[in-house]
């Protein structure tokens, strides 16, 4: 298009920051796209209680898509990825250890909650195991 | 100033003729490179901060789900997954055209840098449009938050006279409601053996009427009476967390309106792009975020 094009497209030393080919950005587009349809395809599969793990997997898969072609982090600086494998990092220890102290006051809720409420309702079919998250 | 430009910093970027001249160049930094790092560091540290920030909210939506499952597999059915799917695949949309104008900024193509801003700036409205829609059908039906809640309402009648009035009426039309059903299946079973497809018809056009009229006992808030205990709290966390996201949506398009202004006027060039990758960063984060929010709120089966 412009004169600068021909040196700069696709060169990691020259320019400010790596310039993605269209190829890429359009594979990554369509890679995000068939991975959208197959995510809400699986959903009325029926596939029991794996079926969050499969979906979580599936957008842990797109998210690692964008994050490595659309926000360049492949060719980016490695602090920049590191820094953002550690804040996913202490976001797994906050999940974790709240999840280790969650269960710790459900009597006293139920409690609070038979004596506040006045209707008792009739609970829906509860999977028998809590479908982990 | 000619110093400057010569510094070990640009070991590979000795063809500096123009670095150290450009009008967009901070006093602060030394070269264009060092000055692109920087910011390119900063926005990753304001992303990481947003994904902390995010990540209260799934924590909120895992302790939840984890302790309650009966009410998120309850109140999924509200939301309608064909517009989540539809918004999914906007928000991707808008990456790549985002994506596609922080390379155009690179290159120096100007017109195909205003114009993938705009698709950009045009589909994040399209989001928020889709958004409003489901927000409003939501409220229409009384699904707000905590005690605003016809869920709650319905399951604490002696909170105020209001919500008794709700829970008899509810009561009162569900007994209607199954009285017909009975009067309705002794009519299509003896209809069946004339047409096969009447009974089909007749529930289709049964069920529409339920949705259309949300006035008390009017085939509105009695379909919630079987809803688990706390189903509200559903509604709180769905708000907090796409509604924190639209939020983001909308400061995304404020600053992709900024950079349409800026490309508009002829600042960005190869020698210059950086706001123009930073907001793409910020945008793709947000496009991310909704990566997770479609899956744990819109496709939960089981």
């Amino acid at each position: 298009m412009s004169d600068h094009s021909t040196n700069h497209s696709d060169d990691h030393e020259h320019g400010l920051s790596h310039v993605m080919p269209l190829s890429i950005l359009f594979g990554t587009f369509l890679a995000l796209l068939f991975f959208t349809g197959l995510t809400v395809f699986l959903a009325d599969q029926h596939l029991g209680e794996i079926d969050i793990w499969i979906a979580l997997t599936i957008a842990t898969v797109k998210a690692g898509l964008v994050a490595t072609y659309f926000m360049h982090l492949r060719y980016d600086k490695p602090i920049n990825v590191l820094l953002f494998l550690f804040s996913l990092g202490f976001v797994a220890l906050f999940f974790g250890i709240t999840l280790l102290d969650s269960e710790q006051y459900q009597p006293q809720i139920q409690e609070y909650y038979e004596s506040t409420t006045t209707v008792t309702v009739t609970e829906a079919p509860a999977p028998a195991e809590p479908a982990a998250e | 100033m000619s110093a400057a430009v010569e510094t070990k910093d640009q070991a590979h970027h000795e063809d500096g003729d123009h670095h150290g001249h450009s009008p967009f160049q901070a006093h602060h930094f030394e070269t264009m490179q060092q000055q692109f790092d920087a910011g390119k560091l900063g926005i990753w540290l304001f992303l990481f901060t947003e994904i902390l920030m995010f990540s209260g909210l799934f924590c909120a939506y895992l302790i939840y789900r984890y302790n309650h499952p009966e009410v998120f597999l309850y109140a999924h059915k509200q939301l309608d997954t064909t517009m989540g799917a539809i918004n999914t695949v906007v928000l991707i949309v808008s990456s790549l055209s985002m994506a596609w104008a922080v390379r155009a900024a690179q290159l120096s193509q100007k017109k195909l840098l205003v114009f993938m801003l705009s698709v950009t700036l045009a589909l994040a409205g399209v989001f928020l449009v889709i958004k409003y829609f489901e927000y409003t059908h939501k409220f229409d039906i009384g699904l707000f938050t905590g005690r605003s809640n016809v869920m709650y309402q319905l399951q604490h009648p002696d909170e105020s006279d209001h919500n008794r009035e709700l829970y008899d009426s509810a009561i009162a039309a569900e007994h209607e409601e199954e009285a017909e059903h009975k009067e309705e299946e002794a009519h299509a079973v003896a209809e069946a053996e004339q047409e096969d497809e009447h009974p089909d018809e007749h529930s289709d056009s049964h069920a529409s009427s339920h949705g259309d009229s949300h006035g008390h006992g009017h085939g509105g808030p009695e379909q919630f009476l079987d809803a688990p205990r706390n189903t509200q709290i559903f509604f709180g966390i769905y708000y907090m967390m796409t509604g924190l996201h639209g939020f983001h949506i909308v400061f995304g398009m404020v600053a992709i309106g900024w950079l349409l202004y800026r490309s508009i006027r002829g600042d960005f060039s190869s020698e210059y792009f950086g706001p123009v990758d930073y907001v793409g960063l910020y945008w793709h984060l947000v496009d991310l975020i909704w990566i997770y929010l479609f899956p744990l709120l819109y496709l939960i089966r089981s």
